[in-house]
């Protein structure tokens, strides 16, 4: 499991690809499942055309780690990377990458969606965006519609 | 004894700082009563979290010398 929170832009596909070859053994897992969250020109109704990204450097790795470790252990995972970024972004560059291997793709699925979702709400990072009335600090994030942090399947009815 | 606070986004620009040291004369103070103190006596704002050695917590718990207590607003990553 590795996470890492930097400053420089970073390309999520070449990272998973690097990490796997790096990581883990040949033919031994089955599915591979990346989330990638990129910049928008918009939320909230408003215009954005930059963003700034703060964070709290320990605390936040040390609560990504956790929720990767929760991960590993309610689901069959072989490894786990998640990569955020801080400080400036641009339109259309991705925030961060949460990369699952597993054997089969059930375990992968879930477990991604549960890290990304945890990060979510867990991860102290705060976006401040650039929009044309001045910056103004993003309140919420953007619920994933009718989804709680472990997925469809516990959706109330 | 000693309290570093730490304040992030939002929460910063309201105090107008980014951390402090703060000197209590006595072990034991809760969040709350920090909050106070540096606050000025404000209320705590009802979204407002807290971390103290950087696992989150809740305004009851109780400070002791060297602990470093973070005030900020709900987190927006990912």
């Amino acid at each position: 499991m590795k996470v890492i929170v930097q400053e420089q832009p970073f390309d999520p596909y070449r990272e998973t690809r690097r990490y796997e070859e790096q990581h883990l053994p040949p033919g031994k897992h089955g599915a591979v499942v990346t989330f990638v969250g990129t910049m928008r020109d918009f939320n909230d109704g408003h215009e954005v055309s930059r963003m700034f990204l703060e964070y709290y450097p320990g605390m936040t790795e040390r609560h990504i780690e956790a929720v990767c470790l929760e991960a590993m252990e309610k689901w069959d995972v072989m490894d786990v990377l998640v990569l955020h970024r801080h400080g400036e972004l641009r339109v259309g560059e991705p925030i961060v990458l949460v990369a699952v291997w597993s054997a089969h793709r059930a375990h992968a699925f879930d477990a991604c969606r549960y890290v990304i979702n945890y990060l979510k709400e867990r991860a102290p990072f705060w976006k401040c965006e650039s929009t044309p009335e001045g910056m103004r600090w993003v309140e919420h994030n953007t619920a994933d519609p009718g989804v709680n942090s472990e997925g469809l399947k516990r959706r109330s009815a | 004894m000693n309290i570093k606070v730490r304040y992030f986004a939002s929460m910063r620009d309201r105090m107008g700082r980014a951390e402090e040291t703060v000197t209590v004369d006595r072990e034991g103070i809760t969040v709350e009563e920090l909050w106070r103190r540096v606050a000025g006596g404000q209320e705590m704002p009802p979204n407002l979290l807290i971390a103290v050695n950087m696992e989150y917590t809740d305004a009851s718990r109780q400070l002791k010398s060297g602990d470093e207590v973070a005030f900020f607003p709900p987190v927006t990553g990912g």
